[in-house]
């Protein structure tokens, strides 16, 4: 392979895990954005999807497209059951005691499913068979394409929804001004339960379609959820496209540094430069840059 | 009435500590013991850290790479290089707090929780660094054979007299907090913690106490990490990784943040939390999850909160340190 297809083929990797990443930073953006507290149960949810989808798949015998909707409905419901349960009883909700909150959310969750679907790593089969496909001189596996697939589409509809239609008006609303959405008849609370609901989601999607890739198991969440929040701070907390750039150049930060420089340093060149960024970018790569200086 | 309030402290805790002392005398063996140095140990972590929340507002996500730091670097000069354990002590502090002010300097200037932000980003780094610099660290099978603290030819290896002068240092980094909180800066603190904007306006130095009080709290982490290294003899990575630091955070805020006795109840539930959630197995770990949960949501001012008379109670809530200003004060 000549020097031109390494870095095509090493960009095409990043860009499959920048995908996972940009799906898991967009639930992040989406509870922060309603609530501005950071939800350390985003990457749980991820392995939930994985898990449960797996489980269904191979317990239960359902058929593989149907197992993709299942699992991210099962956490979906989770995410709601986590909120009206964990977040919304709060007297005064602010974002460190909903943040500390998602910690103990986080933790039993994943207690949770490993006593329900034990320790054992999951899988599932890739959607469309396992022949690799050849682009420029780089072959990159069919499911990394299902990732790229899914996440422009989640990018997409997650656009329309909070663009066009009237729930998520309201829930831009309600997130922008709590009272004034109030006064002019939203529901606040409602829409933080939904936020959570989208939220999880979305995560759960992502780790559907990354399980036939990297397999999953009851403490991959943790990792999955450090990285996409780190995606979601380089691309500009709370920014749904910031999700987007922050997701794909942490994935193609950490392919490129696993290829050219070192695999076993790729997380510190990866954080390195997103230090950099953060000292010179503070609001992010897409954040406005109104941050005052003291 | 602040005043008088510290000085209540002062005395409560003076008393506390020659209690303390029988400690090892009243425990039924080594083990027990032990558990009461990794609790000294946790205090100086938890009660750090708590002073730079609780007090100074600001949320480090990095304590544990601190501790780390403190740890390693002590414990690798110690280990690999033949270095005196004190010597390796004063130099592990030295260059984290020296580190310290290089996160602290670009961050804690911008408003917002910049340094949240920051510090996530920095222990990341720093326990890819422990695992991967295997040749001084030992990868992730960890470092060994660091060797313990000697005093005029006394070795501090037992547990009892680990403990003694665990409680020692311990002490001293105590009353070192209750000083600063009761100084100048220490009102600075508290008053940029309510509002930077209002204390800035005041004339006090917002910028430079925060980067003071952010090197001062890694350093204080960093002395946890050379007691720590000194008395097992040994580091292993996942001891300072990204969770540790959000369970330190965890704690902090279960055991009331912003208290003076928050982190002595905070450093009572960490002693076998690591171990917990590090092995993460069985039942106990749902029930922890819920649990703190369930804390929060009921006493959000934490466990010390509950040992206030209800009048103090209702006089100084703690204050929420803000993660982000809220959207509606970014918007021009």
């Amino acid at each position: 392979m000549d020097y031109s297809s390494v870095i095509l083929q090493l960009a095409l990797s990043g860009l499959a895990t920048g995908g996972i990443y940009a799906l898991v930073a967009l639930g992040f953006n989406i509870v922060f954005k309603s609530t501005d507290a950071i939800n350390f149960a985003q990457g749980e949810w991820v392995m939930a999807g994985g898990m449960i989808a797996a489980f269904l798949y191979q317990a239960a015998g359902l058929p593989l497209w149907s197992v993709v909707p299942l699992g991210a409905l099962a956490v979906v419901a989770l995410g709601a059951a986590s909120e009206r349960l964990a977040v919304h009883p709060l007297s005064s909700p602010g974002p460190m005691l909903i943040t500390l909150i998602t910690i103990g959310v986080a933790i039993a969750t994943k207690a949770a499913i490993m006593l329900t679907l034990g320790k054992a790593p999951a899988g599932l089969p890739a959607f469309t068979g396992s022949t690799p496909v050849h682009i420029g001189g780089a072959a990159i596996p069919p499911q990394a394409l299902w990732v790229l697939l899914t996440m422009a589409a989640v990018m997409v509809a997650s656009h329309f929804f909070f663009e066009r239609t009237l729930l998520g008006k309201a829930m831009r609303a309600a997130a922008a001004d709590r009272e004034a959405a109030a006064l002019v008849g939203i529901n606040v609370g409602r829409m933080v339960t939904r936020a959570f609901m989208i939220a999880a989601g979305v995560g759960a999607l992502a780790g559907i379609v990354v399980t036939p890739i990297t397999m999953t198991s009851f403490n991959a969440g943790t990792f999955l959820g450090f990285k996409g929040f780190s995606a979601a701070m380089l691309g500009g907390l709370g920014n749904p496209y910031g999700a987007l750039v922050g997701g794909l150049v942490l994935g193609l930060l950490e392919s490129m540094s696993a290829g050219l420089i070192s695999s076993a340093y790729k997380d510190a060149v990866a954080f390195v430069v997103l230090l950099f960024i953060l000292f010179v970018r503070p609001d992010g790569l897409l954040g406005r840059a109104a941050v005052s200086r003291v | 009435m602040k005043r008088a309030g510290f000085a209540r402290n002062r005395v409560a805790f003076a008393l506390f500590w020659a209690v303390i002392l029988i400690f090892p005398a009243l425990a039924p063996n080594p083990f027990i013991v032990n558990l009461g140095v990794f609790w000294l140990i946790n205090l100086i972590l938890l009660a750090s850290l708590n002073l730079l929340m609780g007090y100074g507002g600001q949320i480090s996500l990095s304590h544990a790479a601190f501790f780390g730091l403190g740890a390693y670097i002590s414990g690798v000069l110690s280990a690999k290089f033949g270095v005196s354990p004190w010597l390796g002590s004063l130099a592990a502090i030295m260059v984290s707090a020296a580190v310290a002010a290089l996160i602290g300097l670009p961050t804690l200037r911008l408003k917002g929780h910049y340094l949240a932000m920051a510090t996530l980003g920095f222990n990341a780094v720093v326990s890819v660094l422990f695992v991967e610099l295997r040749g001084l660290t030992g990868g992730p099978n960890g470092l060994t054979n660091v060797p313990s603290l000697e005093l005029f030819g006394f070795s501090l290896s037992g547990d009892v007299r680990f403990f003694y002068f665990a409680w020692l240092v311990t002490g001293v980094v105590i009353v070192l907090i209750l000083n600063l909180l009761d100084s100048r800066m220490g009102r600075a603190l508290r008053a940029l913690s309510t509002s930077e904007v209002a204390a800035e306006s005041m004339g006090v130095p917002v910028f430079r106490y925060k980067v003071q009080l952010f090197v001062l709290t890694a350093a204080m982490a960093a002395v946890a990490g050379c007691l720590y290294v000194h008395h097992i003899n040994f580091a292993s990575p996942e001891t300072f990784d990204f969770m540790a630091s959000v369970m330190m955070v965890v704690v902090v805020a279960l055991g009331g943040t912003g208290t003076f006795w928050g982190p002595f109840l905070a450093a009572l539930v960490y002693v076998g939390l690591p171990e917990l959630l590090h092995a993460f197995e069985g039942f106990e770990v749902l029930l922890f999850g819920v649990s703190l949960v369930v804390v929060l949501l009921f006493f959000p001012s934490g466990l010390a909160g509950l040992l206030r008379p209800r009048r103090a109670r209702v006089e100084s809530r703690p204050r929420e340190p803000r993660a982000v200003p809220r959207l509606s004060e970014r918007r021009p």
